[in-house]
Protein backbone atom coordinates (compact mmCIF):
# COMPACT_ATOMS: atom_id res chain seq x y z
CA UNK A 1 0.00 0.00 0.00
CA UNK A 2 1.15 3.46 -0.75
CA UNK A 3 0.17 7.09 0.38
CA UNK A 4 0.53 10.23 -1.07
CA UNK A 5 -0.81 13.51 -1.23
CA UNK A 6 -1.85 15.29 -4.39
CA UNK A 7 -3.20 18.75 -5.00
CA UNK A 8 -5.94 17.72 -7.93
CA UNK A 9 -6.42 14.24 -9.01
CA UNK A 10 -8.19 13.62 -12.60
CA UNK A 11 -10.36 10.35 -12.68
CA UNK A 12 -9.71 9.39 -16.32
CA UNK A 13 -7.64 9.72 -18.69
CA UNK A 14 -9.12 10.45 -21.93
CA UNK A 15 -9.32 13.82 -23.63
CA UNK A 16 -11.03 15.68 -21.01
CA UNK A 17 -9.10 14.40 -18.10
CA UNK A 18 -5.75 15.05 -20.01
CA UNK A 19 -7.12 18.64 -20.83
CA UNK A 20 -8.14 19.08 -17.28
CA UNK A 21 -5.03 18.00 -15.71
CA UNK A 22 -3.04 20.39 -18.30
CA UNK A 23 -5.35 23.18 -17.54
CA UNK A 24 -4.80 22.93 -13.81
CA UNK A 25 -0.86 22.84 -14.03
CA UNK A 26 -0.81 26.02 -16.11
CA UNK A 27 -2.98 27.42 -13.25
CA UNK A 28 -1.22 26.58 -10.28
CA UNK A 29 -1.61 22.86 -8.78
CA UNK A 30 1.74 21.69 -7.65
CA UNK A 31 1.40 18.34 -8.62
CA UNK A 32 -1.76 16.65 -10.60
CA UNK A 33 -2.13 13.37 -10.99
CA UNK A 34 -4.17 11.40 -13.70
CA UNK A 35 -5.43 7.91 -13.38
CA UNK A 36 -6.84 5.68 -15.88
CA UNK A 37 -7.57 2.24 -16.13
CA UNK A 38 -6.42 1.69 -19.51
CA UNK A 39 -2.75 0.90 -20.12
CA UNK A 40 -3.26 3.88 -22.57
CA UNK A 41 -3.84 7.70 -22.19
CA UNK A 42 -6.73 9.18 -24.72
CA UNK A 43 -9.14 7.02 -24.00
CA UNK A 44 -11.21 6.72 -27.22
CA UNK A 45 -9.18 8.80 -29.31
CA UNK A 46 -6.78 6.15 -30.59
CA UNK A 47 -9.27 3.62 -32.24
CA UNK A 48 -10.73 6.71 -33.95
CA UNK A 49 -8.70 7.12 -37.03
CA UNK A 50 -10.61 9.16 -39.19
CA UNK A 51 -9.75 12.92 -39.01
CA UNK A 52 -12.39 15.97 -38.22
CA UNK A 53 -10.84 16.41 -35.14
CA UNK A 54 -9.94 19.49 -33.65
CA UNK A 55 -11.19 21.86 -36.15
CA UNK A 56 -13.17 23.98 -34.15
CA UNK A 57 -10.62 24.35 -31.37
CA UNK A 58 -7.14 24.80 -33.50
CA UNK A 59 -8.54 25.39 -36.76
CA UNK A 60 -6.56 22.02 -38.29
CA UNK A 61 -8.38 18.64 -38.90
CA UNK A 62 -6.34 15.86 -37.08
CA UNK A 63 -6.97 12.42 -36.42
CA UNK A 64 -8.19 10.86 -33.36
CA UNK A 65 -4.85 9.56 -32.54
CA UNK A 66 -3.34 12.88 -33.40
CA UNK A 67 -5.41 14.79 -31.39
CA UNK A 68 -4.78 12.64 -27.98
CA UNK A 69 -0.91 12.68 -28.71
CA UNK A 70 -1.23 16.50 -28.19
CA UNK A 71 -2.71 16.57 -24.81
CA UNK A 72 -0.29 13.35 -23.83
CA UNK A 73 2.77 15.65 -24.76
CA UNK A 74 1.31 18.42 -23.29
CA UNK A 75 1.02 16.66 -19.99
CA UNK A 76 4.69 15.21 -20.21
CA UNK A 77 5.97 18.89 -20.43
CA UNK A 78 3.66 20.50 -17.99
CA UNK A 79 4.74 17.50 -15.35
CA UNK A 80 1.80 15.79 -14.68
CA UNK A 81 1.72 12.54 -13.17
CA UNK A 82 0.62 9.39 -14.45
CA UNK A 83 -0.73 6.13 -13.26
CA UNK A 84 -2.02 4.09 -16.03
CA UNK A 85 -3.73 0.50 -15.72
CA UNK A 86 -4.98 1.55 -12.07
CA UNK A 87 -8.51 1.88 -11.45
CA UNK A 88 -10.27 4.66 -9.01
CA UNK A 89 -12.27 2.02 -6.28
CA UNK A 90 -13.89 4.87 -4.67
CA UNK A 91 -12.97 7.99 -3.08
CA UNK A 92 -14.94 9.94 0.00
CA UNK A 93 -16.20 13.16 0.97
CA UNK A 94 -13.12 14.64 2.71
CA UNK A 95 -11.59 13.56 -1.27
CA UNK A 96 -8.78 10.81 -0.10
CA UNK A 97 -9.45 8.60 -3.34
CA UNK A 98 -8.71 4.48 -2.81
CA UNK A 99 -6.99 2.91 -6.15
CA UNK A 100 -5.41 -0.16 -7.07
CA UNK A 101 -3.40 -1.90 -9.78
CA UNK A 102 -0.64 -4.68 -10.33
CA UNK A 103 1.50 -2.77 -7.66
CA UNK A 104 -1.33 -2.94 -4.81
CA UNK A 105 -3.53 -0.18 -3.05
CA UNK A 106 -2.67 3.05 -3.17
CA UNK A 107 -4.47 5.82 -1.00
CA UNK A 108 -4.23 9.41 -2.96
CA UNK A 109 -5.23 12.28 -0.46
CA UNK A 110 -5.94 15.31 -2.86
CA UNK A 111 -7.43 18.70 -2.33
CA UNK A 112 -9.26 18.60 -5.35
CA UNK A 113 -10.93 15.80 -7.66
CA UNK A 114 -11.77 16.03 -11.15
CA UNK A 115 -14.12 13.60 -12.73
CA UNK A 116 -13.53 12.52 -16.15
CA UNK A 117 -14.93 8.95 -16.27
CA UNK A 118 -16.08 9.45 -19.79
CA UNK A 119 -19.14 7.08 -21.11
CA UNK A 120 -20.06 4.02 -22.48
CA UNK A 121 -22.02 2.92 -25.13
CA UNK A 122 -25.92 1.62 -24.88
CA UNK A 123 -26.43 -1.96 -25.67
CA UNK A 124 -28.93 -4.23 -27.33
CA UNK A 125 -30.66 -4.18 -23.30
CA UNK A 126 -31.16 -0.42 -23.36
CA UNK A 127 -33.32 -0.97 -26.91
CA UNK A 128 -35.09 -3.93 -25.70
CA UNK A 129 -34.82 -5.99 -28.83
CA UNK A 130 -36.34 -9.56 -28.56
CA UNK A 131 -35.03 -12.37 -30.20
CA UNK A 132 -32.37 -14.79 -29.69
CA UNK A 133 -28.89 -14.38 -28.28
CA UNK A 134 -26.52 -15.56 -30.82
CA UNK A 135 -22.65 -13.77 -31.31
CA UNK A 136 -21.92 -11.18 -33.36
CA UNK A 137 -23.77 -8.67 -31.84
CA UNK A 138 -21.69 -5.51 -30.60
CA UNK A 139 -21.71 -1.65 -29.93
CA UNK A 140 -20.23 0.30 -32.71
CA UNK A 141 -17.04 1.00 -30.53
CA UNK A 142 -15.99 -2.04 -29.84
CA UNK A 143 -16.27 -2.90 -33.33
CA UNK A 144 -14.66 0.13 -33.99
CA UNK A 145 -11.47 -1.15 -31.30
CA UNK A 146 -11.51 -4.59 -32.99
CA UNK A 147 -10.78 -3.22 -36.35
CA UNK A 148 -8.76 -0.05 -35.60
CA UNK A 149 -6.13 -1.53 -32.59
CA UNK A 150 -6.48 -5.53 -32.99
CA UNK A 151 -6.93 -6.03 -36.42
CA UNK A 152 -9.71 -7.89 -35.88
CA UNK A 153 -12.77 -8.01 -38.35
CA UNK A 154 -16.57 -8.58 -36.42
CA UNK A 155 -18.22 -10.48 -39.23
CA UNK A 156 -18.99 -9.98 -43.02
CA UNK A 157 -22.86 -8.89 -43.55
CA UNK A 158 -23.26 -5.99 -41.59
CA UNK A 159 -25.79 -4.45 -40.32
CA UNK A 160 -26.12 -1.27 -38.21
CA UNK A 161 -28.76 -0.19 -35.81
CA UNK A 162 -28.63 3.66 -34.69
CA UNK A 163 -27.69 6.15 -37.07
CA UNK A 164 -25.06 8.14 -34.73
CA UNK A 165 -21.84 9.24 -35.95
CA UNK A 166 -19.85 6.27 -34.71
CA UNK A 167 -22.21 4.10 -36.09
CA UNK A 168 -21.87 6.28 -39.65
CA UNK A 169 -18.12 6.27 -39.51
CA UNK A 170 -18.13 2.12 -38.53
CA UNK A 171 -20.21 1.88 -41.94
CA UNK A 172 -17.67 3.21 -44.00
CA UNK A 173 -14.69 1.72 -41.91
CA UNK A 174 -16.27 -1.49 -42.55
CA UNK A 175 -16.23 -1.09 -46.20
CA UNK A 176 -12.89 -0.41 -46.18
CA UNK A 177 -12.21 -3.45 -44.84
CA UNK A 178 -13.93 -5.47 -47.07
CA UNK A 179 -17.24 -6.59 -45.42
CA UNK A 180 -21.03 -5.79 -47.00
CA UNK A 181 -23.08 -2.91 -45.22
CA UNK A 182 -26.07 -4.13 -46.07
CA UNK A 183 -27.57 -0.63 -43.94
CA UNK A 184 -28.06 1.59 -41.26
CA UNK A 185 -31.68 1.60 -39.75
CA UNK A 186 -32.97 4.59 -37.21
CA UNK A 187 -35.95 4.58 -35.69
CA UNK A 188 -36.38 8.40 -35.79
CA UNK A 189 -37.48 10.56 -39.18
CA UNK A 190 -33.54 11.72 -39.74
CA UNK A 191 -30.43 10.22 -39.15
CA UNK A 192 -28.60 11.65 -35.84
CA UNK A 193 -25.31 11.98 -36.07
CA UNK A 194 -24.26 14.88 -38.89
CA UNK A 195 -25.17 15.36 -42.36
CA UNK A 196 -21.16 15.47 -43.20
CA UNK A 197 -21.29 11.81 -41.86
CA UNK A 198 -24.14 10.58 -43.70
CA UNK A 199 -22.81 11.89 -46.83
CA UNK A 200 -19.00 11.24 -46.26
CA UNK A 201 -20.28 8.05 -45.16
CA UNK A 202 -23.07 6.18 -46.68
CA UNK A 203 -24.29 8.06 -49.73
CA UNK A 204 -20.77 8.03 -51.00
CA UNK A 205 -20.61 4.24 -50.73
CA UNK A 206 -24.57 3.35 -51.71
CA UNK A 207 -25.60 2.15 -47.96
CA UNK A 208 -28.84 2.24 -47.55
CA UNK A 209 -30.09 4.30 -44.44
CA UNK A 210 -33.74 2.97 -43.38
CA UNK A 211 -35.25 5.93 -41.68
CA UNK A 212 -38.56 5.57 -39.70
CA UNK A 213 -37.20 2.04 -38.97
CA UNK A 214 -36.22 -0.46 -36.37
CA UNK A 215 -35.19 -4.22 -34.96
CA UNK A 216 -37.78 -5.95 -33.96
CA UNK A 217 -36.24 -9.51 -34.04
CA UNK A 218 -33.05 -10.89 -34.04
CA UNK A 219 -32.02 -14.23 -35.16
CA UNK A 220 -29.75 -16.56 -35.05
CA UNK A 221 -28.55 -20.08 -32.82
CA UNK A 222 -25.32 -19.96 -32.03
CA UNK A 223 -24.33 -16.90 -34.35
CA UNK A 224 -26.39 -14.37 -35.68
CA UNK A 225 -28.10 -15.10 -38.66
CA UNK A 226 -30.80 -12.22 -39.50
CA UNK A 227 -32.80 -9.31 -38.30
CA UNK A 228 -36.10 -8.56 -38.97
CA UNK A 229 -36.75 -4.61 -39.96
CA UNK A 230 -40.18 -2.27 -39.29
CA UNK A 231 -41.32 0.79 -40.38
CA UNK A 232 -42.49 2.63 -37.33
CA UNK A 233 -45.24 4.87 -36.92
CA UNK A 234 -44.99 8.29 -35.72
CA UNK A 235 -45.79 6.90 -32.07
CA UNK A 236 -41.63 4.93 -32.78
CA UNK A 237 -44.36 1.71 -32.73
CA UNK A 238 -43.72 -0.47 -35.30
CA UNK A 239 -46.24 -1.23 -37.85
CA UNK A 240 -47.22 -4.43 -38.50
CA UNK A 241 -47.12 -6.08 -42.14
CA UNK A 242 -44.23 -3.61 -42.97
CA UNK A 243 -41.44 -6.46 -41.64
CA UNK A 244 -38.77 -7.63 -43.98
CA UNK A 245 -35.83 -9.97 -42.77
CA UNK A 246 -32.09 -9.14 -43.66
CA UNK A 247 -29.82 -12.09 -43.54
CA UNK A 248 -26.49 -11.13 -42.20
CA UNK A 249 -23.58 -12.18 -39.31
CA UNK A 250 -23.44 -9.01 -37.32
CA UNK A 251 -25.58 -6.35 -35.70
CA UNK A 252 -23.62 -3.28 -34.53
CA UNK A 253 -25.44 -0.99 -32.27
CA UNK A 254 -25.12 2.92 -32.16
CA UNK A 255 -27.58 3.87 -29.73
CA UNK A 256 -26.33 6.16 -27.81
CA UNK A 257 -24.10 7.04 -24.73
CA UNK A 258 -24.54 6.50 -21.15
CA UNK A 259 -22.46 9.02 -18.77
CA UNK A 260 -20.12 6.93 -16.28
CA UNK A 261 -20.84 7.82 -12.50
CA UNK A 262 -20.99 4.82 -10.45
CA UNK A 263 -17.94 6.66 -8.65
CA UNK A 264 -19.53 9.92 -8.31
CA UNK A 265 -23.03 8.24 -7.54
CA UNK A 266 -21.71 6.16 -4.41
CA UNK A 267 -19.97 9.49 -2.73
CA UNK A 268 -23.47 11.00 -2.82
CA UNK A 269 -22.85 13.33 -5.55
CA UNK A 270 -26.42 14.43 -6.86
CA UNK A 271 -27.18 13.54 -10.50
CA UNK A 272 -28.95 15.08 -13.45
CA UNK A 273 -31.71 12.54 -14.21
CA UNK A 274 -31.73 14.53 -17.95
CA UNK A 275 -28.01 14.46 -18.79
CA UNK A 276 -26.33 11.38 -16.81
CA UNK A 277 -23.70 13.60 -15.09
CA UNK A 278 -23.54 15.29 -12.07
CA UNK A 279 -24.90 18.82 -11.52
CA UNK A 280 -22.78 21.40 -11.30
CA UNK A 281 -22.51 24.92 -10.89
CA UNK A 282 -20.93 27.67 -12.96
CA UNK A 283 -17.43 26.57 -11.70
CA UNK A 284 -18.30 23.15 -12.84
CA UNK A 285 -18.34 21.70 -9.59
CA UNK A 286 -20.67 18.93 -8.19
CA UNK A 287 -23.01 19.71 -5.18
CA UNK A 288 -19.55 17.66 -3.36
CA UNK A 289 -16.96 20.49 -2.51
CA UNK A 290 -14.20 20.13 -4.36
CA UNK A 291 -14.98 17.64 -6.92
CA UNK A 292 -15.78 19.25 -10.46
CA UNK A 293 -16.65 17.27 -13.28
CA UNK A 294 -15.80 17.35 -17.03
CA UNK A 295 -16.18 15.76 -20.31
CA UNK A 296 -18.89 13.00 -21.63
CA UNK A 297 -19.18 11.65 -17.62
CA UNK A 298 -20.55 15.52 -17.04
CA UNK A 299 -22.53 15.15 -20.51
CA UNK A 300 -22.47 13.72 -23.97
CA UNK A 301 -20.52 16.15 -26.13
CA UNK A 302 -20.98 16.46 -29.98
CA UNK A 303 -17.35 16.97 -30.44
CA UNK A 304 -13.77 16.63 -28.57
CA UNK A 305 -12.77 20.26 -29.43
CA UNK A 306 -16.24 21.59 -27.01
CA UNK A 307 -15.41 18.86 -24.45
CA UNK A 308 -11.73 20.19 -24.10
CA UNK A 309 -12.58 23.47 -24.22
CA UNK A 310 -14.86 22.85 -21.11
CA UNK A 311 -12.48 20.33 -19.45
CA UNK A 312 -9.82 23.39 -19.54
CA UNK A 313 -12.15 25.17 -17.45
CA UNK A 314 -12.40 22.89 -15.05
CA UNK A 315 -8.76 22.07 -14.31
CA UNK A 316 -8.55 25.66 -14.03
CA UNK A 317 -11.37 25.69 -11.19
CA UNK A 318 -9.63 22.38 -9.71
CA UNK A 319 -6.26 24.20 -9.58
CA UNK A 320 -7.94 27.47 -8.10
CA UNK A 321 -9.76 25.73 -5.42
CA UNK A 322 -6.17 24.34 -4.23
CA UNK A 323 -4.84 27.82 -4.28
CA UNK A 324 -7.46 30.92 -3.57
CA UNK A 325 -8.98 28.74 -0.78
CA UNK A 326 -10.37 32.23 0.84
CA UNK A 327 -12.16 32.97 -2.72
CA UNK A 328 -13.59 29.36 -2.19
CA UNK A 329 -14.95 30.19 1.57
CA UNK A 330 -16.80 32.90 0.53
CA UNK A 331 -18.38 30.91 -2.00
CA UNK A 332 -22.13 31.16 -0.84
CA UNK A 333 -23.47 27.09 -1.28
CA UNK A 334 -26.92 28.60 -0.53
CA UNK A 335 -28.94 30.79 -1.60
CA UNK A 336 -27.89 29.64 -5.53
CA UNK A 337 -29.61 30.18 -9.04
CA UNK A 338 -31.49 27.00 -9.98
CA UNK A 339 -31.22 26.78 -13.72
CA UNK A 340 -34.04 25.16 -15.67
CA UNK A 341 -34.84 24.05 -19.08
CA UNK A 342 -38.48 25.18 -19.99
CA UNK A 343 -40.19 25.09 -23.62
CA UNK A 344 -38.48 23.28 -26.29
CA UNK A 345 -34.95 22.66 -23.94
CA UNK A 346 -34.23 19.08 -23.22
CA UNK A 347 -31.22 20.51 -20.48
CA UNK A 348 -29.01 23.03 -19.68
CA UNK A 349 -25.63 22.82 -17.90
CA UNK A 350 -24.47 24.26 -15.36
CA UNK A 351 -28.02 23.15 -13.57
CA UNK A 352 -27.05 25.71 -10.93
CA UNK A 353 -25.60 29.14 -10.34
CA UNK A 354 -23.92 30.81 -7.23
CA UNK A 355 -22.49 33.92 -7.90
CA UNK A 356 -22.98 36.67 -10.42
CA UNK A 357 -21.35 37.69 -13.37
CA UNK A 358 -21.12 36.26 -16.63
CA UNK A 359 -21.92 32.20 -16.93
CA UNK A 360 -20.84 30.00 -20.03
CA UNK A 361 -24.24 27.57 -20.67
CA UNK A 362 -24.42 24.49 -22.88
CA UNK A 363 -27.93 23.00 -23.59
CA UNK A 364 -29.73 20.98 -26.04
CA UNK A 365 -33.37 21.23 -28.29
CA UNK A 366 -35.59 18.80 -27.94
CA UNK A 367 -36.43 18.66 -31.43
CA UNK A 368 -35.12 20.27 -34.81
CA UNK A 369 -36.05 23.80 -35.63
CA UNK A 370 -36.05 26.80 -38.51
CA UNK A 371 -35.46 29.93 -37.13
CA UNK A 372 -35.91 30.27 -33.55
CA UNK A 373 -35.59 32.14 -30.50
CA UNK A 374 -33.79 31.42 -27.07
CA UNK A 375 -34.82 33.09 -24.16
CA UNK A 376 -33.48 33.67 -20.61
CA UNK A 377 -35.63 34.51 -18.11
CA UNK A 378 -35.71 34.99 -14.33
CA UNK A 379 -38.76 35.42 -12.13
CA UNK A 380 -38.93 38.85 -12.92
CA UNK A 381 -36.79 39.73 -15.99
CA UNK A 382 -35.43 38.39 -19.68
CA UNK A 383 -31.48 37.77 -18.94
CA UNK A 384 -31.22 37.11 -22.92
CA UNK A 385 -33.18 36.94 -26.28
CA UNK A 386 -31.18 36.01 -29.14
CA UNK A 387 -32.32 34.28 -32.91
CA UNK A 388 -30.91 31.34 -34.22
CA UNK A 389 -31.17 30.63 -37.84
CA UNK A 390 -31.60 26.60 -37.29
CA UNK A 391 -31.99 24.36 -33.79
CA UNK A 392 -31.00 20.48 -34.19
CA UNK A 393 -31.05 18.14 -30.87
CA UNK A 394 -27.64 16.81 -32.88
CA UNK A 395 -25.97 20.35 -32.06
CA UNK A 396 -25.67 20.99 -28.39
CA UNK A 397 -25.90 25.63 -28.02
CA UNK A 398 -23.62 27.29 -26.32
CA UNK A 399 -24.09 30.64 -24.66
CA UNK A 400 -22.64 33.35 -22.34
CA UNK A 401 -25.56 34.89 -20.09
CA UNK A 402 -24.81 38.01 -17.36
CA UNK A 403 -26.73 36.95 -14.02
CA UNK A 404 -27.09 39.98 -12.04
CA UNK A 405 -26.13 39.44 -8.39
CA UNK A 406 -29.83 40.36 -6.81
CA UNK A 407 -31.25 36.97 -8.85
CA UNK A 408 -28.28 35.01 -6.95
CA UNK A 409 -28.92 36.50 -3.97
CA UNK A 410 -32.75 35.89 -3.79
CA UNK A 411 -32.33 32.45 -5.45
CA UNK A 412 -34.32 33.11 -7.81
CA UNK A 413 -35.16 30.87 -10.59
CA UNK A 414 -33.47 31.08 -14.19
CA UNK A 415 -35.47 29.01 -17.15
CA UNK A 416 -34.15 28.53 -20.47
CA UNK A 417 -36.44 28.64 -23.83
CA UNK A 418 -36.55 27.82 -27.17
CA UNK A 419 -39.54 28.89 -29.27
CA UNK B 1 -25.26 17.31 -69.04
CA UNK B 2 -26.04 15.99 -65.98
CA UNK B 3 -28.00 17.27 -62.95
CA UNK B 4 -26.60 16.59 -59.41
CA UNK B 5 -27.79 16.17 -56.24
CA UNK B 6 -25.60 17.73 -53.52
CA UNK B 7 -25.45 17.61 -49.97
CA UNK B 8 -23.52 20.33 -48.90
CA UNK B 9 -21.25 19.71 -45.72
CA UNK B 10 -19.85 23.12 -45.17
CA UNK B 11 -22.25 23.48 -41.93
CA UNK B 12 -24.91 21.41 -39.64
CA UNK B 13 -27.91 22.44 -41.62
CA UNK B 14 -26.66 20.09 -45.03
CA UNK B 15 -28.83 22.07 -47.86
CA UNK B 16 -29.53 20.26 -50.57
CA UNK B 17 -28.32 22.41 -53.22
CA UNK B 18 -29.00 21.00 -57.41
CA UNK B 19 -26.32 21.60 -59.62
CA UNK B 20 -25.93 21.41 -63.44
CA UNK B 21 -23.02 20.17 -64.57
CA UNK B 22 -21.91 20.41 -68.70
CA UNK B 23 -18.54 19.51 -68.67
CA UNK B 24 -16.18 21.71 -66.89
CA UNK B 25 -19.21 24.27 -66.11
CA UNK B 26 -21.25 24.04 -63.33
CA UNK B 27 -24.27 26.21 -62.87
CA UNK B 28 -26.09 26.68 -59.60
CA UNK B 29 -30.17 25.64 -59.84
CA UNK B 30 -31.42 25.87 -56.13
CA UNK B 31 -30.85 24.52 -52.85
CA UNK B 32 -27.73 27.00 -51.12
CA UNK B 33 -28.79 28.75 -47.97
CA UNK B 34 -25.57 30.47 -47.80
CA UNK B 35 -22.73 31.72 -50.04
CA UNK B 36 -20.11 29.60 -48.86
CA UNK B 37 -22.22 26.63 -50.47
CA UNK B 38 -21.71 27.53 -53.87
CA UNK B 39 -17.79 26.83 -53.29
CA UNK B 40 -18.28 23.52 -51.78
CA UNK B 41 -20.60 22.31 -54.57
CA UNK B 42 -18.98 23.73 -57.70
CA UNK B 43 -15.89 21.61 -56.01
CA UNK B 44 -18.12 18.46 -54.93
CA UNK B 45 -19.30 18.13 -59.01
CA UNK B 46 -16.22 18.89 -60.14
CA UNK B 47 -13.25 16.96 -58.56
CA UNK B 48 -14.76 15.60 -55.35
CA UNK B 49 -12.61 14.50 -52.72
CA UNK B 50 -12.34 12.77 -49.47
CA UNK B 51 -9.34 12.82 -46.98
CA UNK B 52 -8.95 9.02 -46.34
CA UNK B 53 -7.75 7.28 -43.06
CA UNK B 54 -7.28 3.23 -42.62
CA UNK B 55 -4.45 1.51 -40.77
CA UNK B 56 -1.57 -0.55 -41.86
CA UNK B 57 -0.12 -3.87 -40.67
CA UNK B 58 3.03 -3.43 -38.46
CA UNK B 59 5.64 -6.39 -37.68
CA UNK B 60 6.78 -6.79 -34.06
CA UNK B 61 5.06 -3.58 -32.85
CA UNK B 62 3.52 -3.36 -29.58
CA UNK B 63 0.43 -3.17 -31.56
CA UNK B 64 -0.28 -5.06 -34.80
CA UNK B 65 -1.57 -1.80 -36.75
CA UNK B 66 -0.73 1.88 -37.43
CA UNK B 67 -3.15 4.13 -38.42
CA UNK B 68 -2.59 6.23 -41.26
CA UNK B 69 -4.34 9.22 -43.35
CA UNK B 70 -3.31 10.77 -47.02
CA UNK B 71 -1.00 13.69 -46.96
CA UNK B 72 -3.96 15.23 -48.95
CA UNK B 73 -7.88 14.77 -49.64
CA UNK B 74 -7.69 12.15 -52.31
CA UNK B 75 -10.50 11.84 -55.56
CA UNK B 76 -13.16 9.69 -54.74
CA UNK B 77 -12.82 7.45 -57.44
CA UNK B 78 -9.76 6.23 -56.06
CA UNK B 79 -10.45 5.80 -52.92
CA UNK B 80 -10.22 1.54 -53.29
CA UNK B 81 -7.41 1.31 -55.86
CA UNK B 82 -5.37 3.61 -52.77
CA UNK B 83 -7.23 0.75 -50.28
CA UNK B 84 -6.13 -1.66 -52.39
CA UNK B 85 -2.12 -0.78 -52.21
CA UNK B 86 -2.45 0.27 -48.49
CA UNK B 87 -3.30 -3.43 -47.75
CA UNK B 88 -0.78 -4.60 -49.53
CA UNK B 89 1.52 -2.29 -47.37
CA UNK B 90 3.33 -3.99 -43.86
CA UNK B 91 5.34 -1.95 -41.89
CA UNK B 92 8.39 -2.67 -39.29
CA UNK B 93 8.11 -1.26 -35.86
CA UNK B 94 9.05 1.40 -34.45
CA UNK B 95 6.89 3.75 -36.48
CA UNK B 96 6.77 7.77 -35.91
CA UNK B 97 3.69 10.02 -35.96
CA UNK B 98 4.54 11.75 -39.60
CA UNK B 99 6.51 8.80 -41.44
CA UNK B 100 5.97 8.33 -44.67
CA UNK B 101 4.30 4.76 -44.83
CA UNK B 102 3.72 5.30 -48.73
CA UNK B 103 5.29 7.56 -51.38
CA UNK B 104 3.15 8.58 -54.19
CA UNK B 105 0.41 6.13 -53.68
CA UNK B 106 -1.09 4.90 -57.00
CA UNK B 107 0.89 7.50 -58.44
CA UNK B 108 -1.44 10.28 -57.92
CA UNK B 109 1.44 12.61 -56.70
CA UNK B 110 0.12 11.56 -52.29
CA UNK B 111 1.50 10.15 -49.81
CA UNK B 112 0.11 7.96 -46.76
CA UNK B 113 1.33 9.10 -43.41
CA UNK B 114 1.44 7.49 -40.22
CA UNK B 115 -0.86 9.05 -37.37
CA UNK B 116 0.43 7.03 -34.66
CA UNK B 117 3.83 5.92 -33.11
CA UNK B 118 4.10 2.43 -32.44
CA UNK B 119 7.27 0.94 -30.47
CA UNK B 120 9.03 -2.42 -31.03
CA UNK B 121 7.74 -4.92 -28.50
CA UNK B 122 10.67 -5.67 -26.18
Amino acid sequence: MTRRDMDVAVIGGGPAGLAAAVSAKEHGAKNVVVLDRNSWLGGILPQCIHDGFGVEETGISMTGPEYADLYIEMAEKKGVTVMKETIVLRFDNSRKIIAVNKQGIHIIKTKAIVLAMGCREKTRWNAMISGTRPSGIYTAGVAQGFINLYNTMPGKNIVILGSGDVGLIMARRLKFEGANVLGVVEIFPCASGLPRNVVQCLDDYGIPLYLNHTITIIDGKERLEGVTIAQVGENLIPISGTEKRIECDTLLLSLGLIPENELSKDVGIEIDSVTGGPIINQYLETTLDGVFACGNCLQVYDTVDMLSIDAKKAGKYAAEFTTKRKINKEKVRKPYVQVRGGKGVKYVVPQRVNKEGKVHFTLRAEKPREISTIKVVSEKKTLLRKRLPWVNPANMITMDVTVPAEIVKQGQTLEVSIG
Amino acid sequence: MTKKDITCIVCPIGCKIIVKLDGTKVDLLSGNKCKRGIDYAIHEALDPRRMLTTSVLVKNGEWPLVSVKSSKPVPKESVFSILKEIKKTKVKAPVKTGQKIIKNVAGIGIDILATKSIKKTS
